[in-house]
């Protein structure tokens, strides 16, 4: 055996690491070859689609079922009855939902039903054909109908949990709240009762669609092999963990192969549409694909509205002393991730400053509206913007500028964030240094015109579980095994990239491809920001052991020298002479050649729960300029300014396209998109009525600043990025339209919003 | 019914229900799925294809319609000398990522291209307002496109 470590191993080879590689899958998905769930026809396959509720909550008394039944073409008709064999409940976090409604409906949008037909026109008339009917029950629409007293409940049962919520023993539900996040330290009330400012407000946070282009898509073939699906999820392993219990089958015997994702941004995490397509497929004895349409998928998922009343305390100089938040996330009629979410907000709730005294009660809450789970920052993006908000506020009460406040109060690296988690792990002032800059901070404002920047942390990385496996193949070309999607972020070139690195030879030379769990090594998930960190952790140690196989390979050719064997540009070096690796995988395996396997992993050290986490504190930070029209209401960002704080970038130009996408999104999140909800009923289910940016929308100027300071838990030292700028932007916006004048306490902006606000400020004596 | 016209270059005749959309006929019927079906109301352009060179919204575009004239989904446009330039801009840019949108947003550009309209930001801003992209903050799309057109009135 080489005694030589890899890690050490010099090489003066390509750089691999840090450099804008060209995106691997550029071409196939310009050529439009790149295939998505709906592009795929198995043989034999069905067309499903789904009936859903027409109501928020009721009771169902009958469902007939005959007259779809009799139209040719129609294979199978799926309902509730359908699962009396199996458990039909799932949940990742809490085991709340049903495969389909059983007895009783709990948001308009519910699968009722399901039909699988020879073509999707005939399903859709099927549907149509399906008599139910329900009796109608009383319903809670609004958060604040949920906490009432009395309210009616959404689940009155006791709560299962689910297998990776992840969050320790979860508390017993009490009324429509169903997971409590609660931080209580320092003495809180005499703080508040000895401050020289304090501010206290309410602040409202919409429901968003993350509106992913591709829909939540699926193909289901149940058959003496077991069950394979073809779908468009982010957690290829989880859901086939959440298949395997729902239909009792060996977890070797679910096989998810996920294609490219059409975006994702959280939508796709966990388990959707899943359980429906394959009881569907199971009934049919023959493969069924469901595509949803936008409407469908927005009741399939979407961003939890929020409420918080947040106190804020600090002494006549600016210094911070305490915040108190309670705050209640709309996690619709089944739990989804609202659990992670809440603890996520709960986490981001406080602000990354020195507190004496925080105190955090946050509320994931039923409702009878569609289900609420994962999109881009989750909990960051909800809370960052009233905290800084309020930092802001107390900033321009004592007298001092944005950027001093933030200096004088902020966490330093080492510090303790919340008690026993992860201490900080990043330069925060820094970072608000630069992002400053970068905006443009000491320029002259025009009138109309105001800035902001805002600073947080989002516990990122998830559960620390990830495997990889490397072969190199006998033409010296290598293949990196992954359980990571491709959901447009370009994991794909970048673990080719740390591949590359690892093994001295061009990065063009590896591929990745998608993940099939047949024979892809696990991986928990891909979302938190947790990829090039964790997924990228474990291609860079199973690149290592392909490394140390050449090595040792290498050593049988110069036996005695190891020191001075070096690896470059795709070949062993000693001295002049050099063997390329196909030439030492032949010297191994001789003439027909083999296959070099390399395999890495990571696992937590201690439990992995999230109180210990996280794996790395994401640095949420953003900085902007707007403009007010004071007639009309209307906002126009101007210029906006990020900090990718990524420890080392893979693949820089991917970077700086995670901040932009990031800032863009938050732009439609803070100025105008919104799910209208009335008595549980989304009012605008479409593209037309419910806007996400376009091109005409984006700044004149946006800017990235990539911060290498080398300090991430990933490989070379990289930490993931792409979601803080989401809720670094959002809180950008809020701050800045502030400081033009017009503080705002609901999400989004509105035109209407603002110029009723400006309205109310004009009325309020000076 | 039947229909005759021109499908990447090739002569096609095609038996199609009066009702059906050309996505349809285009992603079910012939196999080409490079057109995406995303909002069906034409907003987002991602099942973009050119019917006589114009860029359109296959989603919400009758195939009855097609009869009698040209029509160039990617897989034909990918094919042609135009498809080069766009494509190195794009994957110099990495002006997409997950590239659902990319096949209809390539075929407006072309179009666009062709007729001239692109001559400044503005321009471009104001053209590309059909083709959503949620993935890239389309920073990099104008700094791509932005380069195309400027090579054009070079």
């Amino acid at each position: 055996m080489a005694t030589i470590s890899p890690r050490n191993a010099r090489t003066r080879s390509a750089p691999q690491v840090g450099r804008s590689m060209a995106r691997a899958d550029a071409a196939e998905k310009l050529r439009g070859d790149a295939q998505y769930v709906g592009d795929l026809v198995v043989p034999r396959m069905l067309h499903g689609k789904v009936l859903r509720s027409p109501y928020a909550h009721a009771r169902i008394v009958s469902i007939d079922t005959s007259a779809a039944d009799a139209m040719p073409g129609v294979v199978a008709i799926l309902s509730g009855a359908d699962l009396l064999d199996i458990d039909p409940y799932y949940g990742h976090a809490i085991k709340d939902r049903p495969i389909v409604a059983i007895d009783r409906v709990r948001f308009a949008g519910e699968p009722v039903a399901a039909v699988a037909a020879t073509d999707e026109a005939t399903a859709e008339a099927a549907v149509a054909a399906i008599v139910v009917e329900y009796r109608e029950l009383p319903m809670v629409g609004t958060l604040e109908e949920a906490l009432a007293p009395g309210a009616v409940l959404v689940h009155d049962g006791p709560l299962r949990p689910g297998d990776f919520h992840g969050l320790g023993t979860l508390p017993e539900r009490d009324g429509n709240v169903c997971y409590r996040y609660v931080i209580d330290r320092g003495e809180l009330d005499g703080t508040f009762a000895a401050a020289d400012i304090v501010v206290d407000e309410e602040y409202v946070f919409p429901s968003v669609y993350q509106y992913a282009m591709e829909t939540h898509s699926v193909v289901a073939q149940v058959d003496s092999d077991g069950i394979t699906i073809w779908a468009s999820c982010q957690h290829p392993f989880l859901v086939r963990a959440e298949i395997a219990a729902l239909f009792a089958v060996p977890l070797g015997r679910v096989r998810i192969i996920v294609p490219y994702l059409g975006g994702g941004f959280g939508s796709k995490s966990y388990t959707k549409m899943e359980p429906i397509t394959v009881a569907l497929a199971r009934k049919a004895g023959r493969p069924v694909r469901i595509v949803n349409r936008v409407d469908e998928s927005m009741v399939t998922t979407r961003r939890h509205n929020m409420t918080v009343r947040m106190r804020t305390a600090a002494t006549s100089d600016g210094r911070l002393l305490a915040r108190d938040v309670l705050a209640s996330f709309d996690t619709g009629a089944y739990a989804d991730n609202g659990p992670r979410v809440t603890a996520t907000g709960g986490d981001a709730a406080p602000g990354p400053y020195r507190w004496s005294a925080v105190r955090v009660d946050a509320a994931c809450v039923y409702t009878n509206t569609a289900p609420s789970g994962s999109y881009r920052a989750f909990g960051a993006a909800h809370l960052q913007w009233a905290g800084e908000l309020q930092v802001d506020e107390i900033a321009r009460r004592a007298g001092i500028d944005p950027i001093e406040i933030r200096r004088l109060n902020l966490l330093r690296p080492g510090e303790q964030v919340r008690p026993g988690g992860k201490p900080l792990d990043a330069d925060l002032v820094g970072d608000v240094e630069k992002v400053a800059e970068a905006l443009g901070w000491s320029r002259e404002k025009d009138p109309g015109t105001g800035r902001g920047v805002s600073v947080g942390l989002l516990a990122a990385g998830a559960h620390p579980v990830s495997s990889a496996v490397v072969r190199m193949e006998a033409d010296g070309l290598a293949v990196v095994l992954v359980g990571s999607t491709e959901v447009g972020q370009g994991q794909r070139t970048a673990f080719a990239q740390i591949a590359g690195e690892v093994l001295a030879m061009p990065a063009e030379r590896i591929t990745c491809q998608g993940t099939d769990t047949r024979y892809t090594p696990y991986d928990r998930s891909t979302g938190a920001s947790r990829s090039t960190t964790l997924a990228g952790l474990a291609v860079q140690r199973a690149a290592e052991a392909v490394r140390v196989d050449l090595l040792d390979i290498a050593a049988t050719v110069w036996p005695g020298d190891l020191a001075a064997i070096e690896l470059r540009d795709g070949a062993a070096w000693h001295g002049e002479e050099s063997r390329t690796y196909p030439e030492l995988i032949a010297k191994r395996f001789g003439l027909s050649g083999g296959q070099l396997i390399g395999e890495g992993g990571v696992h937590p050290d201690g439990t992995g729960s999230y109180a210990e986490g996280p794996v790395f504190w994401e640095v949420c930070i953003g900085a902007a300029e707007v403009h007010v029209d004071r007639e009309t209401g209307q906002i126009a960002v101007r210029r906006t300014a990020t900090v990718a704080d990524v420890g080392r970038a893979i693949n820089p130009q991917l970077v700086e396209r995670q901040d932009e996408g990031a800032t863009m999104q938050g732009i439609g999140n803070a100025l105008f998109e919104e799910m209208l909800f009335a008595d549980g009923q989304l009012l605008n289910d479409n593209l037309l009525e419910y806007r996400i940016p376009t091109i005409e929308d984006l700044p004149t100027h946006s800017s990235c600043v990539i911060v290498e300071n080398e300090d991430g838990p990933g490989p070379f030292g990289a930490k993931g990025c792409g979601e803080g700028a989401f809720a670094g932007i959002v809180g950008a916006i809020a701050t800045a339209v502030a400081d033009a004048g017009v503080p705002m306490t609901e999400l989004p902006f509105t035109p209407e919003r603002v110029w009723r606000r400006i309205q109310e400020l004009e009325k309020e004596p000076a | 019914m039947r229909i005759a016209l021109q499908l990447n270059g090739e002569q096609t005749s095609l038996d199609i229900e009066p009702q059906e959309f050309l996505l349809d006929v285009l992603r079910d019927d012939l196999g080409l799925t490079g057109a995406k079906r995303s909002c069906d109301t034409q907003v987002c352009g991602t099942c973009t294809v050119l019917v006589d060179g114009a860029p359109v919204s296959a989603c919400t575009y009758l195939a009855a319609e097609t009869d009698g004239r040209a029509v160039t989904t990617i897989e034909g446009f990918r094919e042609t000398p135009a498809f080069e330039p766009i494509a190195a801009a794009f994957t110099r840019h990495a002006a997409l990522q997950c590239g659902f949108c990319t096949p209809g947003m390539v075929l407006t550009i072309h179009a666009l291209l062709e007729d001239g309209d692109l001559t400044d930001e503005a321009s471009i801003r104001h053209s590309l307002a059909g083709n959503l992209c949620r993935c890239t903050g389309y920073r990099a799309i104008l700094d791509a496109v932005g380069e195309l057109a400027s090579e054009r009135t070079a």
